[in-house]
């Protein structure tokens, strides 16, 4: 029973109709799907380096939900689907998370730990029965669970936005580059403050920086990249790519640069490879990336594993020799 | 803490408690079972909020037995979650069993409670298990390989989701239900799959309530008196991740951990014992599970976790703001109290220094003098002088303040205490004269008897201060003010205790 559902379920690999015919026949659904993969998981992942130094790593997970809960009273508020709209309600969220999370945690004994739990769980609970109620009014359809995991295929059948007379490509995709370029442009020009604001407060206290100023713009780019992320793909390739790929880079440099690199390389493999793997197993083409990002993280970890055990072995070696 | 946490387990009021809400778990299924079959039809709002209460309903009384039991045992697993500060485990728990109940449902393609069951907990011990591999081997902290397990076993059940809305029958699995919950479509096998995990996670915690509570706060001296504390912490787990697995289809996936963690916290902030906490906690859960089943039913069959989430989130709010410790409406109050007590103790000092610096030989000060001395205008000395009247501390008559017997002896306290404790700096801990007044200022307020008399004695009942001044000594203070006239008193030189 359990062999047959499988051979079923798993479809089997053909290289043609797997690898190359997405290049060849659905060429442009292909690219268009690739490079907005591509362009939210580098965003979210060149963000992500600093919320992992901060160790806030969660804290991207929390406002990605709350964020719902902007998006539905924005639109019960101006009764329109507008891009600009959601968005103010989105980032109106994404603070409100942050001071929500700072109040209780000041404000009480609750730990840090709980109060982001407490907070983003009740502000997507608030989101989905908002949802739910208008949906029950017959006013909207919002469809909660495209919300969560999104649909990144259907950045492709966008209608094209059309400048100067030729289609430059999906809107969404476009607005996506737009946002990964922003962002690289502020780490290339904030690349010192960023840094040390992360790493040493005290230090960049003493440098005449403004921590606090730091800390709340990095949060504002997290809820800016997280709400346009959020629109096309779901709140769960948002989520996974701020830890991910930072992870990933982790693990293998202890520099920030080549951390930088690293994670656009791992955002261009994992979006490649996991377009691929929706392709083989006809599955959610966000969910098929998470899973290759995590598959790249483990690839690296046990590779650092085994060079790590292979140096302890070699030195191991020569200790009796010394002695 | 573990000691004194341990002494009072074996106090009966929380195990009163336990039995009740045992007898609860075991009567709901009954109850539930034992219910009419009446067809659901479409009323409005009123008659179905009574229809909720006349409890006819077959699957409203299945999703309210339900939604009442996820509530007890979410509770008691998220006490242990919040005192052991693994609030986001709960979180990254309940959306790692995601791919084991679509693993769970593959295995014969239906709904089958115990394979989604069997499936979700390997997922979800699964996940702890990674989370302590990242943890040990890489350098990553805890909030990042949470993250991870969150997000990957994530990411990994949606794949397998839509893989399944693709197979023959996949479409109407139902299985999109485990998203937001819906306690309406709870059956037969999932309530008693409730109650019996909502009975097991109960007897444990009665059972091993020392161990745990013990490793919970103290896992030092825990493994000090040789427990098996990383024992206690896989069973832990292993029970939050039956506790996750059976709430998933009332409450949801991604709402499970605002069940575990939100009655538990709205409990943590009314009580300091962890029995009672549990006992909080589990009732906060089921009146929050409850709430839910309500408003899902009322509201023609609306996802039921959010509801529950929302309820819960009420009563935290509520803890937070009017809790009788903790709350911030309480704390505010005391603030507000202690701050207007150091403003009349101030006053008081300062009439103290006026009379001091007339020799005593005046009644009262006057209000001019006193708002010279504390460089304010005339209004604002008078308002004070109001309020000391107020306390009884003085009396205000013809502009001239003159304290009351009681008065009288708290400003000498506090001016002692200040000199005290200015002398005491001095002194003992070598801070120059100069520097010592700010300090004084401060602690004037707080010194209590005992620590008076312990100055006192360490000082050799001094007499004057650093700045020459005299300090009065408990003979001054009974005397009144006369005894001091042309400071004749001398502290504790004269009338005092003997060294």
């Amino acid at each position: 029973m359990m062999a047959s559902a499988t051979s079923a379920f798993v479809p089997a690999f053909d290289w043609s109709t797997v690898i190359v015919n997405p290049w060849m026949i659905d060429f442009p659904i292909t690219f268009w799907t690739v490079l907005m993969g591509f362009c939210v998981t580098a965003a979210c992942g060149l963000v992500g380096n600093y919320l992992l130094l901060r160790r806030m790593a969660l804290v991207g997970d929390a406002i990605s939900h709350s964020i719902l809960a902007g998006l539905v009273i924005a639109f019960m508020i101006f009764r329109t689907t507008n891009v600009w709209v959601a968005m103010t309600g989105a980032l109106a969220a994404g603070f409100v998370t942050v001071l929500m999370i700072e109040f209780i945690h000041k404000q009480s004994r609750v730990k840090p730990d709980a109060a982001i739990c407490i907070t983003f769980t009740s502000l997507f609970a608030l989101g989905v029965a908002l949802m739910s109620a208008l949906e029950s009014k017959g006013n909207i359809h919002l469809d909660a669970e495209c919300v969560l995991y999104g649909e990144i295929a259907f950045v492709a059948l966008e209608p094209p936005f059309v400048f100067a007379g030729r289609e430059m490509g999906p809107p969404s995709v476009l607005i996506m580059a737009l946002v990964l370029l922003v962002i690289g442009v502020m780490i290339f020009a904030f690349y010192k403050e960023l840094l040390v604001t992360a790493f040493d407060p005290g230090l960049s206290r003493s440098l005449g920086m403004r921590t606090a100023v730091w800390h709340y713009g990095l949060m504002a780019a997290l809820a800016i990249v997280i709400v346009f992320a959020f629109e096309s793909v779901g709140a769960i390739l948002a989520v996974a790519m701020l830890i991910v790929p930072p992870m990933f880079a982790a693990q293998l440099s202890n520099r920030m640069r080549p951390r930088i690199a690293l994670t656009v390389l791992h955002a261009a493999l994992s979006s490649v490879i996991g377009y691929h793997l929706s392709v083989w197993l006809v599955c959610s083409a966000a969910g098929a990336m998470v899973v290759a990002a995590s598959l790249l993280f483990v690839l690296a970890w046990v590779g650092t594993g085994v060079t790590h055990r292979l140096r302890r072995v070699e030195t191991s070696d020569a200790v009796p020799e010394r002695a | 803490m573990s000691t004194s946490g341990c002494r009072n387990l074996r106090r009966g009021g929380p195990q009163g408690v336990a039995v009740l809400l045992l007898t609860i778990i075991l009567l709901a299924p009954q109850w539930a079972a034992a219910a009419r079959i009446n067809e659901i039809s479409e009323s409005n709002l009123a008659d179905r909020a009574i229809r909720f209460f006349a409890f006819q309903d077959p699957s409203l009384r299945y999703a309210l037995a339900g939604s009442m039991m996820l509530g007890i045992c979410c509770g008691l697993m998220g006490t242990f979650l919040v005192v052991r500060k693994l609030a986001l485990m709960g979180d990254a728990l309940s959306h790692a069993v995601l791919p084991g109940v679509a693993l769970g449902f593959l295995w014969n393609m239906t709904k089958d409670p115990l394979a989604i069951f069997v499936g979700a907990t390997i997922a979800g011990l699964l996940g702890a298990g990674t989370v302590q591999l990242i943890r040990n081997t890489t350098k990553h902290k805890e909030d990042a390989a949470l993250g991870f397990v969150l997000a990957s076993f994530f990411g990994a059940g949606i794949c397998l989701f839509t893989m399944i809305q693709n197979l023959p029958g996949g479409n109407k699995s139902g299985l999109d239900k485990f998203m937001f919950g819906q306690a309406a479509s709870l059956g037969r096998g999932d309530v008693l799959l409730l109650a019996v995990v909502t009975v097991l996670t109960l007897v444990a915690v009665l059972a091993f309530y020392k161990e745990y509570s013990l490793t919970s706060f103290d896992s030092a001296f825990a493994r000090s008196i040789g427990l098996p504390v990383q024992l206690f912490h896989y069973s832990l787990m292993l029970l939050l991740a039956f506790a996750i697995v059976a709430s998933l289809q009332a409450v949801g996936v991604v709402l499970v951990s605002a069940m575990l963690v939100i009655p538990a916290a709205a409990a943590f902030l009314l009580t300091d014992r962890l029995g009672m906490m549990l006992v909080l906690s589990a009732i906060f859960g089921m009146t929050a599970g409850g709430m839910g089943a309500f408003f899902s039913f009322v509201g023609r069959n609306l996802p039921t976790g959010p509801f529950m989430v929302l309820s819960a989130a009420a009563v935290f709010v509520a803890a937070l703001l009017f809790g009788p410790r903790h709350g911030i409406a309480a704390r505010w109050w005391r603030q507000r109290s202690r701050a207007e007590r150091t403003q009349r103790e101030n006053t008081l000092k300062s009439i103290y220094h006026v009379l001091e610096a007339a020799d005593f030989r005046i009644e009262g000060a006057s209000l001019a003098d006193l708002a010279e001395k504390r460089r304010e205008t005339l209004e604002e000395a008078q308002s004070q002088a109001r309020e000391l009247e107020r306390h009884h501390l003085a009396s205000l008559r013809n502009e001239v303040v003159s304290l009351t017997p009681q008065g009288w002896q708290r400003a000498c306290e506090i001016v002692r205490n200040h000199r005290l404790w200015e002398l005491y700096l001095t002194n003992a801990a070598q801070i120059a004269a100069d520097h010592v007044h700010e300090d004084a200022e401060i602690i004037e307020h707080v010194l209590g008897e005992d620590n008076v008399r312990q100055l006192e004695k360490r000082l050799n009942y001094a007499t004057r201060d650093p700045h020459g001044k005299l300090i009065p000594g408990l003979e001054d203070i009974r005397q009144g003010r006369s005894a001091l006239i042309g400071t004749r008193a001398t502290g504790y030189g004269g009338g005092g205790p003997k060294p």
